[in-house]
């Protein structure tokens, strides 16, 4: 470091520094650290393309045997029957049952949970609620199906309300996939309340507002991108959740009518037909990528969506 | 200005002059709403204390010894969950040693050293946030088709579950480790650099032993989400009858939440007993983990 001893070097020397800052030497060591870091960094964007490779090269062989058209627009799903065939309208219909009764129950508790924790807790009550919000996130799906199929429609469903339901039901999993997604909204949309500035709820209380007022005409709407965010999100990992809908919602694919019939869900016939070990390159091997592809579009839309909304609320506060 | 040192919470109540101006905080909707609110959530909570009473009475009669002792079984009663116990620590340990270093390793390029003006960078940044709400059974398919690729005909292997939950994995890790790092302040690198370390240096000997405690955290929560995962490895294959200790990387393996799955879908109401049993000891050690994990947070974080 010899070169940075002359202290009045650029005073001295106007016009051009006489003190180089860089270091004189190569360090090959740190070069190649570096190098190495970046490559982990980049291994990311190589799972993504891995991702879409993986799934679009078997999807393809697929859609060389079922036409396109057939597969997003059929309304017949018999992937093992002599008279195959593919209209994944079924699997369709059953998700977006349950994801949407998901969303009837996680969209009105996650918000409440998040305005709560943030405009009413008092600090040592969100000291105790946050984490007990997050042992919920922390519950595996197994557990949550075995509780939708036990509890949710065996007990409560069929025992107590004597409803006409089977074994399985798109409503038990879809309320039980709901309680489930509670957290993820409730966080995100808390975390979007908490950045709103506190300048902008004392002018709303000075305007003589109360907390009513100021948290609904205010806080809500200025944290608005967030709390889409929040919900988006939540209707990605409803999209994509696979152990409840595998254990409760049943394993006949058939476009699901009502609330109490069963149905399977596309990460349902994933998980089954992945049971039935298929051969490698066999059409059945391909029709469990060509659904996981569908899948992964679906949800690829729903997190980009989100990630923009998070990102406008981060830029404005 | 009491209003400005306490929590976002109170901030309305002290800032309203009590008695002279009333903006209605006891009036009927407001009221209400407050009622609302706490329904909403006293039903979360409720269903979460449902859902722990209902498994512990359902699954109490077979939480015995014989649980953690006893392998699979075509008889529940002398059913038990040891090579699942024993698949889970094996699959979740190489998950760990794979991915800790190399998210990482990405979290330090990314956060330190990656020039966020250029549009490469921020692609790896979007990018990790969608692969962090990717459903977790494309994870399954992803490896699925790489060990396709690879010729490798048995996919049950311990290797191969470990790749598709680090895959899962990874982005978590990634996203708490930057965020353990933003937390150390720009002044201790300076000075760092200030006293001639290089900026590896730098990154190695002040702000990564700083940031240990938030990294551990994200890590624990990561791999617990990892434990309790049995889509990507029903893809896999791992839903087989394992009646003997995996004991390699090449080794055959199921994990506990596969086993209660098996058990869930059975038809006799033993198999749910067991499948009870086996998701209290699941969300025991679940807890275990995050207690751990929100222990080390408060215990250890430096506050700057």
């Amino acid at each position: 470091m010899s070169t940075l001893t002359p202290v009045g070097g650029p005073a001295l020397m106007p016009g051009r520094p006489a003190v180089s800052l860089r270091s004189t030497r190569p360090r090959h060591c740190e070069t190649l650290v570096r190098l190495l870091l970046r490559l982990a960094a980049i291994l990311t964007i190589i799972i993504t393309v891995g991702i879409l490779i993986a799934l679009l090269v078997p999807s393809i062989e697929f859609f060389r045997t079922v036409p396109i058209f057939d597969f997003l627009f059929g309304d017949r799903w018999a992937p093992r029957f002599a008279d195959a065939s593919f209209g994944v309208l079924p699997l369709i219909t059953a998700t977006a049952w349950t994801s949407g009764i998901a969303l009837l129950v996680a969209i009105p508790l996650g918000l409440g949970a998040a305005v709560f924790l943030s405009e009413y807790a008092k600090p040592g009550l969100r000291k105790v609620l946050k984490p007990v919000l997050e042992i919920l996130a922390g519950i595996p799906t197994v557990v949550f199906g075995l509780f939708a199929l036990q509890f949710v429609q065996a007990t409560v469903f069929r025992e107590w309300f004597e409803l006409d339901t089977g074994a399985f039901s798109v409503l038990a999993a879809g309320l039980v996939m709901g309680v489930m997604i509670v957290p993820t909204i409730a966080s995100i949309s808390e975390d979007a309340m908490s950045a709103v500035p506190l300048s902008m709820r004392q002018g709303s209380a000075a305007l003589g507002a109360n907390r009513m007022q100021t948290t609904v005409r205010v806080v809500f709407p200025a944290a608005l991108s967030g709390i889409i965010a929040a919900i988006v999100l939540g209707v990605s990992r409803a999209v994509g959740e696979t152990m409840i809908v595998a254990i409760a919602a049943g394993g006949q694919a058939r476009i699901v009518t009502g609330p109490l019939e069963q149905g399977q869900t596309m990460t349902g016939f994933i998980a089954n037909a992945a049971l039935g070990d298929s051969r490698v390159g066999s059409l059945e091997y391909d029709t469990l990528f060509a659904v996981g592809l569908l899948l992964f579009l679906v949800t690829l839309l729903f997190n980009f969506i989100s990630i923009r909304f998070v990102r406008r609320f981060r830029e404005i506060y | 200005m009491t209003f400005l040192t306490t929590g976002l919470g109170a901030h309305i109540r002290s800032a309203s002059i009590r008695g002279k101006v009333r903006g209605g905080e006891n009036s009927a909707r407001s009221v209400l709403f407050l009622i609302a609110l706490w329904l909403c959530l006293f039903v979360a909570f409720g269903v979460l204390l449902t859902l722990i009473i209902t498994t512990l009475i359902d699954g109490s009669s077979r939480l015995d010894s014989r649980l953690v002792t006893e392998y699979p079984a075509s008889a529940p009663e002398r059913a038990g969950l040891r090579p699942a116990i024993l698949g889970s620590i094996w699959v979740i340990g190489v998950t760990a040693v794979m991915t800790i270093p190399l998210g990482v390793a990405a979290a330090v390029h990314l956060e330190e050293f990656a020039d966020r003006k250029k549009w490469f960078n921020r692609a790896i940044e979007l990018n990790v946030q969608n692969l962090a709400a990717v459903p977790s059974i494309v994870y399954g398919l992803l490896a699925l088709g790489f060990l396709a690729l690879l010729g490798v005909q048995n996919k049950n292997i311990v290797i191969g579950g470990a790749l598709a939950l680090g895959l899962l994995v990874l982005p978590v890790i990634i996203i708490s480790t930057r965020e353990a790092l933003r937390a150390v302040p720009l002044e201790i690198r300076q000075g760092s650099l200030a006293l001639g370390a290089t900026p590896l240096q730098t990154v190695w000997r002040q702000t990564l032993p700083a940031s240990v405690p938030g990294i551990a955290t994200g890590a624990i929560l990561g791999l617990s989400r990892a434990l309790g995962e049995a889509a990507p490895l029903l893809v896999l294959g791992a839903l087989v009858f394992v009646s003997f200790d995996p004991n390699g990387l090449l080794s055959g393996y199921t994990t506990m939440p596969i086993q209660i799955f098996n058990w869930t879908s059975r038809p006799q109401a033993e198999f749910h007993e067991l499948a009870s049993a086996g998701s209290i000891l699941l969300l025991l050690i679940l807890l275990a983990m995050n207690g751990l994990a929100i222990f080390i947070r408060n215990r250890y974080q430096q506050r700057w």
